[in-house]
């Protein structure tokens, strides 16, 4: 209640920092407009004819964005927006790089097209949206959806090996994408509300507190279903986030750092287990092992020992944009391999203002958790953020061979129209409940505080 | 559940540390390893990018490059492929490249460090420098007299100038034309079987690659280790050689194709080619003095380098008296290179001063800026200057009185030996015509050419004359380009 007492006078006012992200903003997008004549310079020695469509439409988007988030949450973290549009104009940028070495397969524009869309789901959520805390009362209704979602590409044929995609009207989607929000909406939802349970109740065993079945049940089973689900489709990239997800959501909630241990040696007896008797991991764990294996047999590199190639080439500053030779990487290279064209294009110094990036954006995320007061929003934003974390640690540890590869999307860079709306969606869940955190001292927040109580 | 947060946000951070370290790892740290990988096709990529230097023959190019627009995109091509051949070899996206391309390949790509003059500035910049020029040292008039002399026939020329050691022509028939060989594609495959399979081995430099039994041409180089070593100091005298000469230790009997060879002096046994003669003085001389000899004049060198790898030709360096006997003839296993012979004929209108044989005068850069020049050089004194005279009066008579009649050359000095060899199990294979020698133009103060011709020739029979009659012809036409060009 001392909380209470202090934010009601509202004695100093916070600033709302929206200027500072208009003039990020602007950064953000005069750099992938840099990139593009970049690209168009070093590869035909002229402006691309297109350049003014292309910066006005991400200018446009980024304009629209940022005006939704002034009216709507005044309070928003700075950076998340700029950080997101830099990123997704950065993959644009490479997108369309690497569309001039592939004649009769461009996909820059339906990128963008894509982009379009999830920043109108972006201003969408910010926009009706007005508290974090409503999706609390959605949360089973979530886990359903997010079931669902799952299962559909079931009934759909497997392409390259994994079955997760969806088709329909034309359009390709990975439904997986959704699901993690909705799952992490979900995990955040009832680890908010039975924490204590979670960490109090329960047998003691040894040192590690267990807690009873009953609570520990459903999140156990949905979390086993999503993870038995993927592994049948061999969405393994998409499995492994959840497991991390999951024991990360329920380490902040309890407290126990029993459940890393024993989530770590799960992890491990699973990934033994798959490793070792599925053949498309198994094959997968050797490449990781032996990446040249194949050259030495003398069937060609693989794609993987193709990005180490591409990454090698880059060298520390990269040979530029336009520049170097990623596109021997095949199939994929617009996609799960979109970061080795920036490691050979960028080198290892793009390559770390990309992590970088991505840092800033995770780092925010988990500030917006220490910031905020109710245990669900503080949740949602570690759990957002972790997702952010562990999907670029998982396919970029994968395409530099720290991991064994599974199939991911680079977060806003690479090609994939599910992939980068499920990300404008996690932005603009973060950016609300970061306006909400930083705005809690404000009238904003003080005329919704006692609906919800 | 504060500290909770920071702990699992300190767990996504460590994350992303990971990755840049490991990126760190395979950019910077271990590049190397990864760029040189044979699957890696950056390098290839980058190498055929750009336009290759080309090779010059008297100020004009005989090679070129062709935009294929492919992902290896410059292809060779050559104005005379098959005249050129010896020269220059191939420069293959498959095969890679051998002989003057292959040696001066760094140069010819652009990646030789002499090109850059702030190498390290070109690592930060990626910069890659245009493909230098190679300019050789063969004089067209003769290549190309060289080459239509040999017509049909199998066979090799190659021609000095005794005074510089400069290469003026290298020429080995049948050739090929090597920009068949140029790209990339299943035709090039083709090609290089056909031409592999081929039984006239078009693609062997038979000048610089191939080693004959050099027979009667190796006589030079045994009258000269006589001279030297005082076995023999009086060219006049006669020499108690009997006919047959049975061979030291065995009871084999040698002879000669031609008669008068009884006792007949060192310059009667040089013109007529007395193999009799020879074996004496061969074991006289004894089997470390000629070895000696033969190694001054470049027998048993393995490094030489014109900068086309050279074969080694071969003297062996342990031999019973018998066998010494036979290698003072050029038989046994004495094998040469038509390079080496005509070094052997180099060295002695040089009077024994013999100078490095080299292919390239000079390199520039692709501007014309002068990178490395060839100056003359001694590569060995290969005997006493007052040998020399005495040599070059021996040869002189070959061609004036002796079997080397068909190279004399009309108001010139022109000094020979002709040479024969059978080779094959019971002599089956086909025989090998030799004609080594020099020529003088009449106001010039020094020899100005020196020749080695081989032929493989089915018409030669045994005797020395068919070295003359076959390969004499090919030398004089070869001698008298080099002395009016």
């Amino acid at each position: 209640m001392t909380d209470r007492t202090e934010t009601s006078v509202p004695a100093v006012q916070v600033p709302k920092r929206r200027g500072t992200e208009l003039a990020l903003l602007v950064l953000a997008v005069g750099l992938c407009v840099y990139g593009y004549l970049h690209v168009g310079l070093a590869v035909y020695g002229t402006v691309p004819r297109n350049v003014a469509d292309y910066g006005g439409g991400l200018g446009a988007l980024a304009l629209l964005a940022h005006v939704a988030v002034r009216l709507r949450a005044p309070y928003a973290d700075p950076l998340l927006l700029p950080i997101a549009v830099l990123l997704n104009g950065l993959g644009l940028v490479l997108i369309y790089r690497l569309d001039q070495e592939t004649p009769h397969d461009q996909a820059a524009l339906a990128q963008l097209t894509w982009s379009t869309a999830g920043v109108a789901l972006f201003i969408l959520v910010v926009v009706v949206l007005r508290d974090h805390r409503v999706l609390q009362g959605y949360a089973y209704l979530f886990v359903v959806a997010a079931l669902a979602l799952l299962l559909a590409p079931i009934f759909f044929p497997a392409v390259n090996g994994a079955r997760i995609w969806v088709r329909i009207a034309g359009f390709s989607l990975q439904p997986a994408e959704f699901a993690k929000i909705l799952l992490a909406v979900f995990f955040a939802s009832y680890l908010a509300a039975n924490r204590n349970a979670l960490a109090y109740a329960g047998k003691r065993v040894w040192k590690l507190q267990f807690p009873t079945g009953r609570v520990l049940g459903p999140i156990v089973a949905i979390w086993l279903i999503s993870v038995g689900v993927l592994i049948l489709e061999r969405d393994l990239g998409t499995s492994l986030l959840f497991f991390g997800l999951f024991v990360v959501l329920l380490y902040v909630a309890t407290g126990r750092t029993g459940w890393i241990a024993v989530g770590l040696l799960l992890a491990c007896v699973g990934a033994f287990a798959v490793g070792s008797l599925e053949p498309h991991v198994h094959s997968r764990v050797q490449d990781w092992l032996h990446p040249f294996a194949t050259i030495d047999a003398g069937r060609g590199p693989t794609q993987l020992a193709q990005s180490l190639f591409a990454f090698a080439a880059g060298g520390l500053l990269g040979t530029g944009l336009g520049q170097g030779h990623s596109s021997l990487i095949g199939f994929a290279a617009k996609s799960d391999f979109i970061l080795a064209t920036a490691g050979e294009e960028l080198g290892l110094t793009g390559l770390c203002a990309i992590f970088l990036l991505y840092a800033v954006l995770v780092a925010r995320g988990c500030k917006v958790g220490l910031a905020l007061r109710d245990p669900f929003g503080r949740l949602l934003a570690i759990g957002l953020a972790s997702i952010l974390a562990l999907q670029v640690f998982v396919i970029a540890g994968g395409v530099t061979g720290l991991i064994p590869l599974t199939g991911m999307a680079m977060p806003f860079l690479a090609q994939g129209g599910s992939s980068v709306v499920t990300n404008w969606i996690i932005i603009a869940l973060l950016v609300r409940v970061s306006s909400y955190a930083r705005g809690q001292s404000d009238v904003y927040d003080s005329s919704q505080l006692p609906e919800e109580d | 559940m504060t500290r909770h947060i920071r702990r699992a946000a300190a767990f996504c951070l460590l994350l992303m540390l990971a990755l840049a370290l490991n990126a760190t790892r395979i950019q910077v740290f271990q590049n190397d390893t990864y760029d040189g990988n044979p699957a890696n096709r950056r390098q290839t990529i980058a190498r055929y990018g750009q336009v290759r230097g080309d090779i010059f023959v008297d100020g004009r190019p005989i090679t070129g490059s062709k935009d294929t627009g492919e992902q290896l995109r410059y292809e060779r091509t050559y104005r005379y492929g098959p005249l050129y051949a010896p020269v220059t070899g191939y420069a293959s996206q498959t095969y890679g490249s051998t002989l003057l391309e292959g040696a001066q390949d760094r140069l010819l790509s652009g990646t030789d460090p002499l090109l850059a003059p702030f190498p390290l500035l070109d690592d930060v910049t990626r910069a890659r420098r245009p493909g230098g020029a190679v300019h050789t040292t063969i004089v067209p008039a003769v290549q190309h007299a060289a080459y239509s002399a040999l017509g049909d026939k199998q066979g090799a020329v190659a021609a000095l100038d005794p005074a510089t050691g400069e290469i003026l022509a290298l020429v080995s028939t049948p050739s090929y034309d090597p920009g068949l060989l140029s790209g990339n594609g299943t035709t090039e495959a083709q090609r290089w079987t056909t031409l592999n399979n081929a039984a006239s081995k078009p693609m062997l430099n038979r000048a610089l690659r191939q080693t004959y039994p050099p027979g009667s041409a190796f006589k030079v180089v045994t009258a000269a280790a006589a001279l030297d070593t005082g076995v023999v100091t009086d060219v006049d005298a006669r020499t108690h050689s009997p006919v047959p000469f049975t061979l030291p230790g065995t009871s084999t009997r040698l002879s000669n194709e031609v008669e008068g060879c009884e006792n007949a002096s060192l310059r009667a046994a040089f013109e007529w080619s007395c193999n009799t003669v020879f074996a004496k003085l061969g074991s006289e001389v004894g089997l470390a003095g000629l070895v000696d000899t033969a190694e001054r004049f470049g027998f048993n060198d393995p490094d030489l380098k014109i900068p086309s790898p050279v074969s080694r030709s071969n003297m062996d360096r342990s031999m019973d008296p018998a066998q010494v006997a036979l290698s003072a003839i050029g038989q046994y296993d004495t094998t040469a290179t038509p390079l080496q012979m005509a070094m052997v004929a180099a060295a002695v209108a040089n009077n024994g001063d013999l100078k490095v044989p080299h292919l390239v005068e000079r390199t520039t850069d692709a501007s014309g800026r002068t990178v490395s020049s060839t100056h003359p050089a001694s590569l060995r004194q290969t005997f006493n200057p007052g040998t020399a005279a005495l040599l070059k009066e021996l040869m002189v008579g070959v061609v004036k009185e002796g079997t080397g009649a068909n190279a004399a050359i009309p108001g010139a000095v022109v000094g020979g030996k002709t040479g024969t060899a059978q080779h094959g199990i019971g002599n089956a294979g086909l025989p090998y015509a030799w004609f080594i020698s020099w020529a003088q133009a009449k106001d010039a103060a020094q020899p100005g050419v020196a020749v080695a011709v081989v032929v493989e020739d089915a018409a030669a029979d045994r005797d020395d004359i068919s070295g003359g009659g076959s390969a004499a012809p090919i030398a004089r036409a070869v001698m008298r380009a080099a002395l009016t060009s």
